[in-house]
């Protein structure tokens, strides 16, 4: 289960990117973080597992507090936390099955790491991972040669060979067209139903994430202003997350309707 | 006729002005002229300076013509190509000992002098290694290695992997500097340790260059090897040397033609290698 309580970051220009967010993620949910560009989404995310350092409040995963954690001990905490990126950041020049055996760096030793010697565990598990995400018969060409959505793919694969305990998505679907996007989306879903692991994807395209989250959180200017299930989610809420209005305060629906219509589809052209 | 009319009338109602000169460096056309008279002048006082006159130039051609003559055609007997053989086998020698030394100094000094890697001290000392290195002529350094070492081909390989880390880790470092960060970011974020993020995230993206640049370096080395022999380290430049001492210019010749062939070789197979490279 992962804690996060009034988390914030200022960057050293002075801009406050999250206020004193707070949110709870437990089970193998699916969680959407959602809201316009700028709004701290991916400053959240990576705050989880400080790749980006916050600035104050707390993360706890599993009764670990990893905002108070030694660079050792961050590293180690770390193992047990997936992340999938939005340029896929596959190490370009080598294959499938060592990006995805990098998800296993954290067990190795170096020398094991500079061999690309991984046990055999671990490279059973990394085939059969490969083979659920479709990717078994590219093992050993190299990333990039794939598509945008095989990559993507592979970033999954990575991501479960740690056999983490949650798994991050930042974006993971900015770099995709529509089509893939759902694909990978199914993926992730299916694999927080199978790994029995929560997922906390920032997501820009709101259709997607209505369809696929079981949960959203709306951002606005680095603070939660929407909590709920899709099913709560209404015009009036797009105002209040994308354009930071009051709740409630939707006086002309007609205008209101084409506005939102513009906003839906700029989301989904990003 | 009606575009150019449609053009010219701004929306004011005024024209357009068709006037238009590019943009300069100088302040107005005075400040340019100013300066070109300065390089012209300051040219003609070093030749002055020089005392370069056209009858010392016709002096030195008549000279020249004679060297030619007596180079050709390049000769030599036994003995010399006995001496030009060990020359040349101890100069390739040299070559590549300074290379692989050179480059395994090289690749710490460069992830030392990544700006993006290392914390302010160690960069800061990385370039310092790196400025050092560059600001002196490998000949310099192999005069103050014959000097301290003594004759002889061990002088030449420390003037040659002296020279080598200027060049390698200052072009290994700006490669590095210019990675890609996220994937260094995806294997942190898995529980990488330092090193492993080295070997995982940042060499990957960096081998082609550091082949690429070792077979450069290396063929770099041969044509300087051939040369650091003049002030007494070693290699093909002393039988050079002896051999205009002593007035032997058709065994120079022979020598030189040598060192540009064994140049060409080494140039071809670091070009075809680079080629392959990428």
């Amino acid at each position: 289960m992962l804690e996060i309580s009034n988390l914030s970051k200022t960057y050293p220009g002075g801009d406050e990117a999250l206020k004193g967010v707070s949110t709870t993620i437990s089970g193998n949910e699916i969680v959407a973080m959602i809201g316009p560009s700028g709004a701290g989404k991916s400053t959240f995310v990576r705050c989880i597992n400080r790749l980006t350092e916050p600035t104050s409040g707390t993360v706890t995963l599993d009764d670990i507090d990893i905002t108070s954690l030694s660079k050792k001990e961050l590293r180690t905490a770390r193992r047990d936390i997936g992340m999938v990126f939005q340029e896929y950041n596959l190490i370009e020049r080598l294959t499938v099955m060592e990006n995805v055996l990098s998800g296993r760096l954290g067990y190795v030793s170096n020398l094991a790491a500079f061999r690309r010697k991984f046990p055999e565990d671990d490279v059973r598990q990394a085939r059969q991972t490969l083979d659920r995400v479709g990717l078994l018969k590219h093992e050993s060409d190299r990333v990039d040669e794939l598509s945008g959505g095989q990559r993507q793919r592979v970033g999954i694969a990575r991501a479960i060979l740690q056999n983490p305990k949650i798994i991050l998505a930042d974006e993971p679907t900015s770099s995709l067209d529509p089509e893939t996007s759902g694909n990978v989306l199914n993926l992730l879903t299916e694999i927080a139903v199978d790994e029995d692991i929560p997922v906390l994807i920032n997501i820009h395209e709101l259709d997607l994430a209505l369809e696929y989250a079981d949960r959203l959180i709306g951002l606005n200017s680095g603070e939660v202003v929407f909590r709920g299930p899709p099913s709560d989610f209404d015009e009036s809420v797009e105002g209040t997350i994308y354009r930071g209005e009051e709740p409630g305060r939707v006086t002309d629906p007609n205008g209101q309707d084409t506005d939102t219509t513009t906003q839906v589809s700029t989301n989904i052209e990003k | 006729m009606t575009n150019s009319e449609n053009n010219s009338v701004q929306p004011d109602g005024g024209t357009y002005s068709g006037v238009w000169s590019p943009p300069s460096i100088y302040y107005n056309k005075y400040t340019k002229w100013v300066i070109y008279s300065l390089i012209i002048l300051f040219s003609i006082w070093s030749i002055l300076d020089l005392q370069i006159s056209l009858d010392r130039f016709i002096t030195g051609l008549g000279a020249g013509s004679q060297l030619l003559s007596e180079m050709l055609p390049p000769a030599a007997t036994s003995r010399q190509v006995d001496l030009i053989i060990s020359g040349v086998i101890e100069s390739f020698a040299m070559a590549n000992v300074s290379t692989v030394v050179g480059i395994l100094i090289s690749i710490p000094v460069a992830f030392m002098a990544s700006e993006n890697l290392a914390p302010k001290p160690i960069y800061s000392f990385g370039r310092g290694v790196i400025s050092i290195s560059r600001a002196f002529h490998e000949l310099v350094i192999a005069i103050i290695a014959v000097v301290a070492l003594g004759f002889g081909p061990l002088a030449g390989v420390v003037a040659l992997v002296f020279n080598t880390v200027g060049f390698y880790a200052k072009l290994l470092a700006e490669e590095i500097e210019d990675m890609d960060e996220g994937q260094v970011e995806a294997v942190r974020a898995a529980g990488a340790s330092p090193t492993q993020v080295l070997i995982y995230g940042v060499i990957p993206q960096v081998i082609p260059r550091i082949v690429g640049l070792s077979v450069y370096r290396w063929d770099i080395n041969i044509r300087k090897s051939t040369i650091v022999g003049i002030v007494g380290a070693g290699g093909i430049g002393i039988t050079l040397l002896n051999a205009f001492n002593r007035y032997d210019y058709d065994f120079g010749i022979t020598i030189l033609l040598v060192i540009v062939a064994i140049v060409m070789i080494g140039e071809s197979v670091s070009a075809f290698v680079r080629g392959r490279v990428s």
